[in-house]
């Protein structure tokens, strides 16, 4: 498809309104499969994790993980939705190599959750309320890989190779209403829709929430229709987004591809459509009617899932904060400048802040350990700021040392390697290691006045408004502590000899 | 013939318990059979003998060392071919599963094994369970022990003649529309279907989930209770498995009576049409049950005249979901066309080659009835008429203990009568069904001959749901009556087969 069959964004939301509608699937984390006991981890060597049921051998039955029940309950009460008293599964009937059955086991007149919103907030500040219409449960299919050919896609491939591991995992399937109203944000409201659901579900921690292995999928629907006009426009359903970033991009192309259609008096065929991060375009994948026949039918095998009261208000009573509330209320608290509070988001860094703010430390403090010297060094070791080997409390202790004066930053960050290094508390490592810094004036007053035998002049030149000049006393004395020493309040004392 | 394989289980066990015989001899005794009638009625798809030996050895040594055996140790039984086994190939009597050896035990066997009888092989039957008469099993039919040019009922006629010409004392059936029922009609045995959930159905290849139950097979009602004893009762496998017991069957059939008892005479199915030896028997039943202190009532069951449309919509529906797995990809059989075929060609080619003309069309009837713009005129209108069966039985039941009819239209018919006319072979079960569609259980117990063929009938009692005692109070209760004025056993009227 070439680029050139766009039109200018600009001059497409001027001729058309735009409408999309997400369909968010969720990978529970759960430790066994939707329906069977086999382990929820299709990292693992394929075809690892599989038994009768999830491979859909003969006579084999399926039993619903009642974890994952709570889950998608929880989810629906996070996203605002009514749960429902009974929810029944079907069987949607299609024929499909990585489909063990040769039908999914999914809830469709039943879902456990109908009925919510989210209010999302776009970069411009803008906000808006998404309506949910359902979350419902479902069950994975497995994960082809087609060899041969030139696209890695079935179409041209020699042969295909299917892993199971993945088959029966749980899903929890989001749908939106149609979401009308963002204009030329509808690309970034698509986008920060997903972000909030990931959030959601991370804080619900029912999901690894991890976009690029696939925790969190997202199909956007977009269509456009004159302004004015009240039928909707014709829909693609766009896939393989998989990131926040591909997700904007993709609706705004499809903004463009389909204003470029429409403008040259073409039509819009309904279908799904692939989306290519490298190319930065889609192309048309299978046609979509709404007269697909996936022959829907109550799933004879299970009875309906039917959660108590009791549970339900349970789980209500167990949801976290929501999320873009607690952004808000840690910002207030935190009092970060603004793009501090940003990067401080962007980089996960918002839950260890808080334990150590919890622990003891400063707000600024904690932060300056978690996105400097820590990120630093997960950095350079191709690590993530989670995997790294100290924890908030212990962080809180090392900013709480330097607070109080006992060592300084140059040996905060000798203690910090000692911590990862894991020989013991930041307070202990102090004490093994003798660190803590000299406190007592005398010792300090005398390497100073050594430090001036030496130079002489340096006293003068403070006098005559060179204050600078007191440097290169405080790194003799520094030196000759062998750096514990508090150089504050070195600086100080020598100020104070150069005013008496 | 050994006067071992003539002995009904409940003599068996009383004699092992005894120590007049060891399970050893009563398993070769019943092997001896198999090999001199085994290839004339043609009861068998697999043997297992060998393993069934090692069992009966060990129920030897365990009762020689006086340890303490379950209620059947040692007693042997064969198992219909669509239950898993894992030392036997599983067909379900097609070609598509041919050589498939399943690497679980459904939970039935699992039971069977627990309870250490020697599983003497798998049985024949219709093909994936579809059909009266086992013509339509891949693997050839199976004989009427009475007359060996007539069926032995279907789908389960394997078990049903088994047990008629003495090759094993018990069998396990399944019963979909009557599988267990009308084979055991026409071959003068016992068979039951248990309450929907009373039996696990993990493991038995499903036909119509909904629909399917798994029941004993044998030659007397005592003989049957303390087979359900062994193989009811709930399984987390199974969902739709019964919580709750459902009591001792064995203590309903030795209390057997009929005395107080009301019994409904449904109008619908009383008779009218029927051939003439299954009236006349029927209504001499209906007086001895009279005589012995029961109640005749008639009850009316206006919907059941939509019983068999309705069920040829619910099966075949379910059956076309059920079976999609068969495609190859993961077990069974694989036909791969010429040239470079894609992976739909292959499950195309599979399925054509693999199942049979009845199985071809319930599919295709299936997949109609579920498809859009189909769903809601046959599949939707088909689930209503079941809840109305539903209704009806419980209306019934609000004026009788148990529902007598006969248990089918017609004695053993001959082969090749009904094999090409569809609609006449669905007929037979005209009587069964209804159970199946309300998930209530059902008996047919043996009640003489017919006057113009010689051959057995059968009177089938049903029950409300969870009551499957009932049916083994009043069926054993008659057999009582029955055998008294008889002076012998149903299966001493059967003519002598020729041994090898």
């Amino acid at each position: 498809m070439a680029k050139a069959n766009l039109m200018d964004y600009d001059k497409a939301l001027e001729l058309y309104e735009v409408v999309i509608g997400l369909e968010v699937h969720i990978e529970l984390n759960t430790k066994t499969k939707m329906f069977c006991g086999c382990k929820n981890d299709f990292g693992d060597e394929p075809n690892t994790n599989v038994c009768p049921i999830c491979i859909g051998l003969p006579g084999s039955l399926p039993v619903v993980n009642r974890k994952a029940v709570e889950s998608s309950i929880s989810i629906g009460l996070a996203l605002g939705c009514s749960i429902a008293p009974t929810g029944g599964f079907s069987r949607k009937n299609y024929f499909y190599p990585d489909l063990a059955k040769n039908y999914q086991t999914s809830q469709f007149r039943d879902p456990i959750a109908f009925d919510g919103q989210l209010d999302v907030e776009v970069p411009s500040g803008n906000k808006f309320t998404v309506l949910i219409e359902r979350a419902h449960m479902e069950e994975d299919a497995g994960k082809l890989t087609h060899i041969g050919g030139a696209t890695g896609r079935i179409q041209g491939a020699e042969y295909s190779l299917v892993d199971y591991n993945r088959a029966g995992v749980p899903l929890v399937e989001i749908v939106t209403k149609p979401v009308f109203g963002a204009g030329a944000e509808a690309p970034e409201l698509a986008a920060a829709y997903v972000r909030s659901i990931r959030e959601i579900v991370k804080a619900l921690g029912v999901s690894d929430a991890r976009m690029e292995r696939g925790n969190v999928r997202c199909d956007a629907n977009v269509s456009i229709r004159p302004h004015g006009q009240d039928k909707l426009g014709t829909r693609t359903e766009t896939k393989n987004v998989n990131s926040l970033r591909s997700i904007e991009r993709a609706v705004r192309y499809e903004i463009q591809r389909q204003a470029a259609i429409l403008s040259a008096g073409g039509t819009i065929t309904q279908e799904t459509r692939h989306w290519h991060e490298d190319k930065g375009s889609t192309s048309s994948g299978r046609p979509k009617s709404d007269a697909d026949d996936y022959r829907y039918f109550p799933e004879p095998d299970l009875v309906p899932v039917e959660p108590s009261t009791e549970l339900i208000e349970k789980l209500r009573a167990l949801l976290p904060e929501n999320p873009a509330d607690r952004r808000k209320r840690l910002a207030a608290e935190w009092g970060f400048a603004e793009m501090e509070f940003r990067d401080v988001v962007n980089a996960g860094l918002m839950d260890f802040i808080e334990e150590a703010v919890a622990a003891g430390a400063k707000p600024q403090a904690a932060r300056k350990w978690y996105s400097g010297e820590i990120a630093r060094i997960a950095n350079s070791e191709d690590k993530d700021v989670s995997e790294m080997n100290i924890t908030p409390a212990q962080v809180a202790e090392i900013a709480t040392l330097v607070e109080s004066g006992k060592i300084n930053d140059r040996i905060a960050r000798e203690v910090l390697s000692a911590v990862l290094a894991g020989e013991g508390s930041p307070t202990e490592i102090v004490s093994s290691r003798n660190l803590e810094v000299v406190s007592d004036d005398g010792a300090l007053i005398a390497a100073i006045d050594e430090a001036l035998a030496k130079q002489p002049d340096v006293l003068e030149k403070i006098r005559e408004g060179k204050v600078q000049a007191a440097g290169a006393v405080i790194g003799a004395v520094m030196q000759a502590m062998k750096g514990q020493a508090d150089a504050a309040r070195v600086r100080e004392l020598v100020l104070e000899r150069a005013n008496q | 013939m050994s006067e071992l394989i003539r002995k009904n289980a409940s003599e068996l066990v009383e004699m092992l318990a005894k120590g007049e015989v060891s399970s050893v001899e009563i398993t070769q005794a019943h092997i001896d059979q198999i090999s001199k009638v085994g290839d004339a009625v043609h009861s068998f798809l697999h043997l297992t003998t060998e393993n069934a030996l090692a069992v009966a050895k060990e129920v030897d040594r365990r009762r020689a060392s006086g340890e303490s055996l379950p209620a059947l140790a040692g007693v042997p039984i064969a198992v219909k071919d669509n239950l898993t086994t894992t030392d036997a190939p599983t067909t379900a009597g097609s070609k598509i599963l041919e050589g498939w050896i399943a690497p679980y035990d459904a939970t039935v066997v699992t039971r069977l094994r627990q309870e250490m009888m020697p599983i003497l092989g798998k049985t024949n039957l219709d093909e994936f369970a579809m059909g009266s008469s086992t013509e339509f099993s891949a693997y050839g039919p199976s004989k009427n022990p009475w007359d060996l040019t007539r069926i032995p009922g279907g789908s389960g006629g394997g078990s049903s003649s088994v047990v008629s010409s003495f090759q094993s004392p018990l069998a396990i059936g399944s019963d979909t529309g009557g599988s267990i029922r009308f084979p055991g009609a026409v071959t003068g045995t016992v068979g039951i279907k248990p309450t929907y959930g009373a039996v696990s159905r993990y493991g038995l290849i499903a036909l119509a989930s909904s629909l399917d139950q798994i029941g004993p097979v044998a030659r007397s009602v005592l003989d049957a209770a303390l087979l359900q004893d062994v193989i009811g009762g709930y399984d987390p496998r199974d969902s739709t498995s019964l919580k709750d017991s459902l009591g001792s069957m064995v203590e309903a059939a030795k209390s057997g009576s009929l005395k107080g008892k009301k019994v409904g005479v449904i109008k619908q199915l009383s008779g009218a049409g029927f051939q003439q030896g299954v009236q006349n028997r029927f209504a001499e039943a209906l007086k001895l049950i009279t005589d012995a202190g029961a109640e005749i009532v008639e009850v009316d069951c206006p919907s059941f005249e939509y019983a068999i449309d309705a069920y040829y919509l619910i099966l075949p529906a379910e059956a076309s979901s059920n079976l999609a797995k068969f495609d190859s990809v993961r077990f069974g059989m694989r036909v791969t066309p010429e040239g470079n075929p894609t992976i739909e060609r292959v499950m195309a080619a599979t399925r054509e080659a693999g199942f049979g003309p009845e199985v071809k069309r319930r599919i295709i009837l299936g997949t109609y009835a579920l498809s859009a713009g189909s769903f809601d005129k046959f599949y939707g209108a088909a689930l209503k008429v079941r809840t109305l069966i539903q209704r009806d039985f419980d209306a019934a039941f609000a004026n009788a203990d148990v529902l007598v009819s006969p248990t089918a239209p017609t004695t053993a018919f001959k082969f090749g009568e009904k094999v090409a006319d569809p609609l006449a072979m669905y007929l037979n079960d005209i009587a069964t069904i209804p159970a199946n569609l309300a998930g209530i259980p059902g008996i047919s117990v043996p009640i003489g001959l017919a006057d113009e063929d010689q051959l057995p009938v059968g009177i089938q009692f049903l029950a409300p749901a969870h009551k499957d005692a009932a049916l083994y109070e009043v069926g054993a209760a008659l057999e009582g009556i029955l055998e008294g004025i008889w002076g012998k056993r149903m299966m001493d009227f059967a003519p002598k087969l020729e041994g090898n």
